[in-house]
Order: C-alpha cells, then structure tokens, then sequence
C-alpha cells in the first residue's frame, strides 16, 4: 500500500496508525465502532505479532496465561476489517511537509491523519555493565520469553532491581518459576509512589514469607559478567550473583518518532484536549503522549483518550479528555495492595489521615482526607472498597456524614448486603460471589481473561455477575482490579444515561429545564443521540424525568414505559400479571374482602398472597383478563395499587393508639391520610412509606424510604431506609409536632427525591450520594423552600392523581389487551 | 422457513400496520403459538416467535427500540430481523417472514400445514375480511 496519489472525495483519507499497542488499537476500535468506513487505515508495529494485551504479561511470566490467550487483535482481525499491518517494521519519522510516513526501510506512506501510539519503554538507569546479556526490562512478549528462558534449571537466581508495581510483579513470576529472587529498591520502603512507610513494610514482610529477598535502600554499583551477566554489586561492596537482571526502574514515554518529526514533546509528546499534538494532522495518545503535564502508564486513562481521539477522528468533534485520576492495584496472587491518589497527608494543615490498623489479621487502611473529602487510599490486606473510595474521590463526595464508619467500608455504611469477604484474593475459584445470577469467582476471572474486558459493564454483560440486584458490584469491581491490577478501568465517575449518548442523567435533566425540552424526540434531537428511538435503558428514563419537569403538559409515552407500568400490573416469570388493588393504609372491610374474593373466583385467580406492603396480591392473571378484572375491581371501589411501578407503593400502618396498649397516635389514620395524598405519583425508583404507632415500630417504618415513628411528644421522621438487597436503616430526619407538619415533610421530600434523584436511584443510594446534611438543608433550613416542594408535588398531583385501571378500562382502545388475531 | 421457498408458507393478511402502534408489538395466535409481529423503528415489519430464547419471556410485551425489543424479564435484547441475542447473550428465537401490501396491511408467512392438509400454492387467506 505505497499508493501516492493524493486524497480527493473518491479516494477514503488515508489514516496511519504508528504503534501496534493497546492504546493506539483501542483508538482503531472505538473509531470503527462510530464511523467503520471512513479511513484506509495503516498500523506500523515493531513487535512480530497483532495486539496483545500487555497487563497480562505478568499472569503470562507466572504461567497463568499464554501468548494466544492474551492476544487482543490477531491478524485475522486486521484483515476482516481491510486494516493493512506492517508488523515489525519501523517508523523512522513522519515527514510532516510532504505528509509522508517514512520508514526505516526507506519506504514512504502518505497520510491524511497519523495518530502516534509508540507507548513507553523501560528506563534503564546508566549502571556500569547492564548492556550485557541477561539484563533487560519487562515491558515485551519478548522480554518475559527470556525471563522463562532463564528460570530454566536448578538453584538459578535473579535480581531486580526496582522495587515498584512492576518490579514486584516480576519478582513474583520469577518467584513463581522457582528462581531465588532478591529485589533491589533505592528508597526506604518498597512501592514508595503508591504506598506509606506501614503498608510497604507490611508488604516486604508478606513477600519475604514468600521466599523473595527485599533489599531496601540499595543501590546498584555495577553489574557484573564478561558479556553475559553474572551478578550484582551494591554499593556498600555487597555481592549478590545473578543469572538474570531484570530493570524495573520505571518507564519512560517513546518519543523518538515524534523528536526525528520535530513534534513539540516535553517528557511525552505534548497534546490538547483532543488528544491533538502540534500538528493539526497528528494526534497522539497513550503512554507516548503528555497532556496537561502528566504522562500516564495504566490502562485506564489510555482508554479514556482512545474514546475522545477516535470521536475527534471521526469528525464528531464533542469529546474532550480532562485528564484522570489513576488506582493500583498490586496483580500478586494472593496479595492484596491497593492505592490511589495521595498516600500521606502533606505539612499543608487543611489534610489530615484516618488510619485503621491490624496487625494481627493484617489489614491496614490510610484514608488521606482534605475538607471532608477524600483524596487518596492505601489499603492493605481488606481491598475490598478501594472502588468505593476511588469513587468517593472521583466524584468528591463529601464525606462528613460518613465520618464514623468511613474506615470500616461500605458495608458500614448502610450497605449490609453480602458478608465481610474481604480478601478476594484467597477466595477460591468456587466461591460464590453474584447470588442472584450463580456466578462464581472462577467464571469471573474466566471471563475477563478470555474476553479481554476492563470494565464493570463488561463483565456485567458476559457473566451477568453483579448486573441484577447489584449487591456484589463492590465484590466484582475488587476481583476485576485483583485480575487487572491497575489497569482496571473503573466505572467513569460521569456515567453516561446508557449507551446512545455521552450525556449523564443529570445532564439530559438539566437540559430538559434549560432548553425546555418537551418530549422525547426533543430531547433526542437537543443531545445527539446516536440511536434513532434509545433502548430500553435511557426511554423510561426520560420520560420520567420529561413528566416529573412538565406534569401538567406531557403527554405519558406508554411505548417508553416497562411493561408493568404500560399494563398497571406485575409481569411474572410466565407471562402471567400479578394484581393488587390499592387498600388505603392496609385497613379494610369485610365487604372489601369480599369483593376482592369474589373477583378472584370469577377469574380463577390461581394464587392470592398477602404482600409485604400489607396488601392483597392475585397471582396469575392472563393479560387479556386484565381490563375486565380492573373493571370488577373498579366497581366495587377500589383503584391501582401501583404495586408494580417506579412510584408510591405502600403506606404501611400498625394499629396505633385506636387498639394498641402502646400506641401514642394514631398511626393508622395518618398512614391512610399520607397514601391519599401520595399515591399515583411518579417517582425515579419505587417509594415505601410506613407509620408506626410507637417506638416499637410495628410497621418497621425504620426500613422506609419515608418512615414516621409515632412518639407520645409527637412524630420522629425518619429517610432513606431499605429492607431490599442492602438493609439500610432510615437516618434521623427530625421531629415535628403536628399530622400536618408531617405532611409537609413526606410531601416536600418526596418533591426533592423526584426531582434531583437518578431514574432508578432509590432514596438510600440517593441520600448516601448527596449527604443528609443537604436533604436537612432543603428540608429544614429552607422553610419557604420546603413549601415551594411541596406545592410543586401538590400541584404535579392534580395531574397524576387517576386511577390508571378506569382510564384503561375507559379507553375503545383495546390493542394492547388483545391478541391481533387468531389464526386457525 | 425461508421466504424464498414459498411452497413452505402458508400467507395470513392479519390488519393494517396501523393495529400496531409505533414501537410497538402485537400478538397473532397461530395453532397455540404465540407470534409477536412487531412495528419498529422506520415502520420496519417483524415477526418472531413471542418466546425469549433466555426463559421463555413475552418478547412482545418488551420495549423496542431501532429494529431490536428488549425482553421484559430479564433484558435480553434480540435482534428482530435475525431473532438472534445480541453478543454477549447466546440464542435465538425463531422468525417468520412478513410482507406490507401497497394499503400498509400485513401479511404473516407461517408454516403449511401437514402436506394433506395443504391449501393450493395460490391461496392466501384473508382473516382480516372473514372477520
């Protein structure tokens, strides 16, 4: 492909792609995925394969995994998608006037757009004697074919020198192959960029248990051998022999095509926002390239670059990268090492530590705060929510709530769903880590070596693990960074709405307000979405969030809805619906009872149930039998029970001061005043009120997303509870006097939770998000504020406050009840 | 079944595609098997087996979106015009031709019946008269 003729409309351009690595070849995939056509695409690479995935070298130099398997494009992969690979060959510069790549053959290819990709390469320190042979990097397939090469024998020793992540890492597989491997380090404790002074010595001491020698403040003064390495010598004369040498000693960024090009480089070559270098034809991303200052060496951040080069390649022109915030995570097997951000409080007063040590179980944990908000973790032995304090930082959370059980993890912090299974590591390949979908570690792990994925979302759509209920995401996310290491790439603390767009939800929201967006296709159209109508994650999305900002004006979109909310029942396993007529506080009559029995005899109703909520369930229910059944329901007086919507389910009641010993007000007629008002709403998640009568808590209101607990002064208000997959019990809201200050409240928060939450957040993830301190300040601090939420959900009321059952059963419109035909 | 082989199908005019509303699914019933002939995006006409190849959900009842519906049991989302999963799920729901005459009224290809039972090659029956 030596073409020269020029690009003109018939011709595609022409895009060369120098360096067959991760980040140059996620750049291609991601390019492809928005504009597949646009470019006749070149890939120099000076290594003899396609792309491999270079994180797991380290599982390969262990023997977990082999060349074929950590393949990421194989040849195959370049021809089904006409991509010319020139492997092992060479870019020597790109001649930037004629626009030509030259090769170090003399070869000469024109371009239209190159994007440089040439990664980095080990810093090898000016030792005296370390261009011998046995001494190398650990950086290629190449390099870890020699390392195994020279583990080959009895009593062979290796020294590296280098004691960070990938020293280390190298030390274990070379450990692993039975070597005798001291780690040379030249500092005062080993991993001293990601680590303090404890969890360093906590993890020599693990390695030493391991049979790897850690030499600390040692420096290297030469290396010995007569061409071929035979040991080293530290500088206070010590020596050590050595059959193999293996510099960890950093990594630099491979600028030299960019230099031989005069490209403006500083330690990496220089790029904007768009991953743009000087020259408006080149772009460059990944370890190669330096953008605000930084150069980066994890996987993460290099696919965050790819995604916005390749929007910029593709002429979308929308993305911007703004830089990352990197986590490690030591890939030892058994090991469990975790760091991000800062490890130690600066001089600077405004930082400060937490610390949680326990030498006995051998867990450590350094949190490194500033202003109530975390800005780094090192963790030691418990790992397990280094996700959950990367994601603290990423999204600045403020943590002043959270003080007291910060260090004890998540789970301490509302979420009580799976156990304490901390170390992750030492779990067996067995071990059942997704309860809902059965998958275990072994099938995780599986999945994320032969799929080659880095994501949570990734793993969520080949394994399922953690993609239903998602209790154990905390749990996935952990073994993803113990398999990954570093490279993992956590969730981005922007999540887009779902795949047809880059926007968050709280993005699409905000323009609904600002652009006075008032439909679906407005929004579409506003935000450039990619898909013609969504999918099924961002449309109910969207029309909650249109209908809770316009309630008097927009028009429902039933096709946007899930089917339980299109049908006003509970869709089950079989294609049957449940259905639950609303009972006002769960107090009923006789004659209600009645009614309830005599419809499900007249429709054969297989299974009656009572439900949690105290309410009456009628299992089994044929589609079709639907509106008739709602019409019997209707006439003897009841309406939807909504028990099968992102809505007001329940208020659930004890029996109060009316019969109870106990009771202290009247719990039940407050509970049946608050479903009047409340039900028929519309919410981002499923909301569940309670009342209790009297500390005893009958009505386990303390489990609520808005519980009332009746006390003889009064009336405690409590949020943000869940009795579902993460038990979380509600936080202290406040007392108030009176029936109508109560009212007030439940009708205020409900308006704030409607208004601010995510589509599907429920309270709890809601309030652990944005603090009760903020809901007190809406709610208790902004008395005319309260009000104004209140009117706002007053208002929105008179709109949603129909019983769905009459209207359908009201509409000629039978097409969604009905078959469209029968056929012989 | 292939549309091509037309020997194999019998041909149902079964309503206009105005039955149906937009990124919508009905259903017709065809000797106890459900079929969900579905309006996608564009006004595209398909018919599927109204059955996941996951467990068994009502793919009509589901949420379409493009030219593809997204079970409403457990997500599964398949392609409408293949009845393929999309990657990474794994199976397949089986499909049946479809056509749109000049008045936008649909016809469903299913099946013949057993060969004694064949009606003449020529014979397309028309339901939505009869009825």
């Amino acid at each position: 492909m030596t073409r020269s003729v020029p690009s003109t409309p018939e011709t595609k351009p022409r895009l060369v792609l120098i360096g067959n690595g991760m980040a140059g070849m996620r750049t291609l995939e991601e390019l492809l995925k928005l504009a597949p056509d646009m470019y006749e695409i070149t890939v120099f690479g000076d290594e003899p394969y396609g792309n491999y995935n270079r994180i797991m070298l380290s599982p390969m130099l262990s023997g977990e995994q082999t060349l074929p398997e950590i393949m990421l494009n194989d040849e195959d992969w370049y021809a089904e998608r006409d991509i010319t690979l020139r492997k092992g060959e060479r870019v020597e510069r790109i001649d930037r006037l004629r626009r030509e790549v030259l090769t170090q053959d003399g070869d000469r290819l024109p371009y239209d757009r190159v994007l440089i990709a040439t990664g980095s390469r080990p810093f090898i320190p000016p030792i005296p004697g370390a261009d011998q042979d046995g001494v190398l990097g650990f950086r290629t397939v190449a390099d870890v074919e020699t390392m195994v090469e020279a583990s080959d024998g009895d009593d062979r020793r290796a020294v590296v020198i280098g004691g960070g992540l990938l020293g280390l890492e190298a030390a274990a597989g070379l450990a692993a192959h039975g070597m005798h491997v001291t780690v040379l380090h030249r500092n005062g404790h080993i991993m001293d960029q990601q680590l303090d002074t404890a969890a360093g010595r906590m993890l020599e001491r693990t390695l030493c248990e391991r049979g790897i020698d850690v030499r600390v403040n040692a420096n290297t003064r030469r290396i010995e051998g007569d061409g071929r390495v035979t040991g080293v010598e530290l500088d206070d004369g010590e020596r050590l022999p050595a059959d193999l040498v293996v510099m960890a000693t950093g990594i630099r960024p491979n600028i030299d095509v960019a230099e031989a090009s005069k490209l403006y480089c500083e330690r990496g070559i220089v790029v904007d926002d768009t991953l743009l270098t000087y020259d408006p034809k080149i772009y460059a991303v990944g370890e190669c390239a330096q953008h605000r200052g930084d150069t980066y060496g994890l996987v993460a951040p290099l696919f965050e670059q790819a995604k916005v080069c390749a929007n910029h390649l593709a002429h979308y022109g929308i993305a911007k990268y703004g830089g990352s915030m990197v986590s490690t995570k030591l890939k030892v097997t058994g090991v469990d090492v975790y760091s991000a951000g800062k490890i130690a409080a600066g001089d600077d007063e405004t930082e400060e530590e937490m610390v949680f040590a326990d030498a006995a179980r051998g867990v450590y944990k350094k949190l490194v705060l500033r202003d109530d908000r975390v800005e780094g973790a090192v963790l030691y032995g418990d790992t397990l929510d280094g996700s959950w304090y990367f994601q603290l930082m990423r999204e600045g959370t403020n943590i002043s709530d959270m003080r007291e059980h910060l260090l004890f993890g998540q789970a301490h912090v509302g979420d009580s769903g799976h156990g304490a299974t901390a170390r992750i590591a030492s779990l067996p390949d067995d071990a059942e880590i997704c309860g809902c979908n059965g998958v275990c570690k072994g099938d995780i792990v599986r999945a994320i070596n032969e799929n080659k994925i880095f994501t949570l979302d990734e793993v969520r759509a080949h394994t399922k693990a953690s993609a239903s209920c998602g209790s154990c995401t905390g749990m996935v996310e952990d073994l993803m960074a113990s398999t990954l290491g570093g490279d993992y790439s956590a969730a981005p603390s922007k999540k887009p709405v779902c795949e047809c767009t880059d926007h968050s939800h709280d993005e699409v929201r905000e323009a609904i307000y600002r652009q006075e967006l008032h439909d679906i296709p407005a929004v579409f159209a506003a935000l450039d979405w990619r898909t013609d109508n969504g999918c099924a994650k961002c449309r109910p999305a969207l029309n909650y969030y249109l209908l809770c900002a316009w309630p008097d004006t927009y028009q429902d979109d039933p096709q946007s809805r899930f089917i339980n909310e299109r049908v006003h029942a509970n869709i089950q396993k079989d294609g049957t619906y449940s259905v639950i007529p609303r009972i006002w506080g769960g107090v009923t009559t006789p004659n209600q009872l009645k009614s309830i029995a005599e419809v499900a005899e007249r429709f054969e109703v297989p299974t009656v149930k009572i439900t949690g909520g105290q309410r009456i369930d009628l299992l089994g229910v044929q589609k079709e039998q639907l509106p008739a059944m709602w019409k019997d329901l209707n006439d003897a007086g009841f309406v939807s029970g909504h028990a099968y919507g992102k809505s007001l389910r329940t208020v659930k009641t004890c029996v109060g001061r009316e019969w109870c010993r106990f009771g202290t007000q009247d719990s039940t007629g407050l509970g049946i005043q608050l479903e009047k008002i409340t039900w028929g709403s519309w919410m981002p998640h499923k909301f569940k009120i309670a009342v209790s009568g009297c500390p005893r808590n009958c009505a386990e209101a303390t489990i609520k997303d808005f519980g009332v607990v009746c006390v003889d002064s009064g009336y405690e208000l409590h949020v943000g509870g869940n009795g579902g997959m993460k038990v979380r019990p509600t936080e202290f809201l406040c007392k108030v006097d009176t029936e109508a200050e109560v009212i007030d409240f439940t009708t205020a928060f409900i308006q704030l939770y409607r208004e601010e939450a995510r589509y599907l957040e429920r309270t709890a993830p809601w309030i652990e998000r944005v603090g009760l301190s903020y809901v007190k300040r809406r709610l208790l601090e902004d008395p005319s504020g309260r009000e104004t939420l209140s009117e706002r959900f007053a208002n929105s009321q008179r709109f949603a406050q129909r019983d769905p059952w009459a209207d359908q059963v009201a509409a000629e419109d039978d097409h969604e009840y009905e078959p469209m035909m029968v056929l012989s | 079944m292939s549309q091509s082989n037309a020997n194999d199908l019998t041909w149902y005019r079964i309503g206009p595609v105005s039955d149906i509303p937009p990124l919508g699914s009905r259903v017709v019933q065809h000797q106890g098997v459900r079929i969900a002939i579905f309006r996608a995006h564009g006004d595209a006409i398909f018919a599927v087996r109204d059955q996941c190849p996951h467990k068994e959900g009502p793919l009509s009842q589901g949420i379409v979106h493009g030219q593809r519906v997204t079970c409403p049991l457990h997500g599964w989302v398949i392609e409408l015009a293949s009845g393929e999963a999309v990657k990474p799920d794994v199976g397949c729901t089986p499909r049946y031709p479809t056509r749109v005459d000049d008045e936008g009224v649909i016809s469903l290809g299913v099946p013949a019946l057993p060969p004694e039972l064949t009606p003449a090659d020529d014979v397309v029956h028309d339901l939505a008269d009869d009825a």
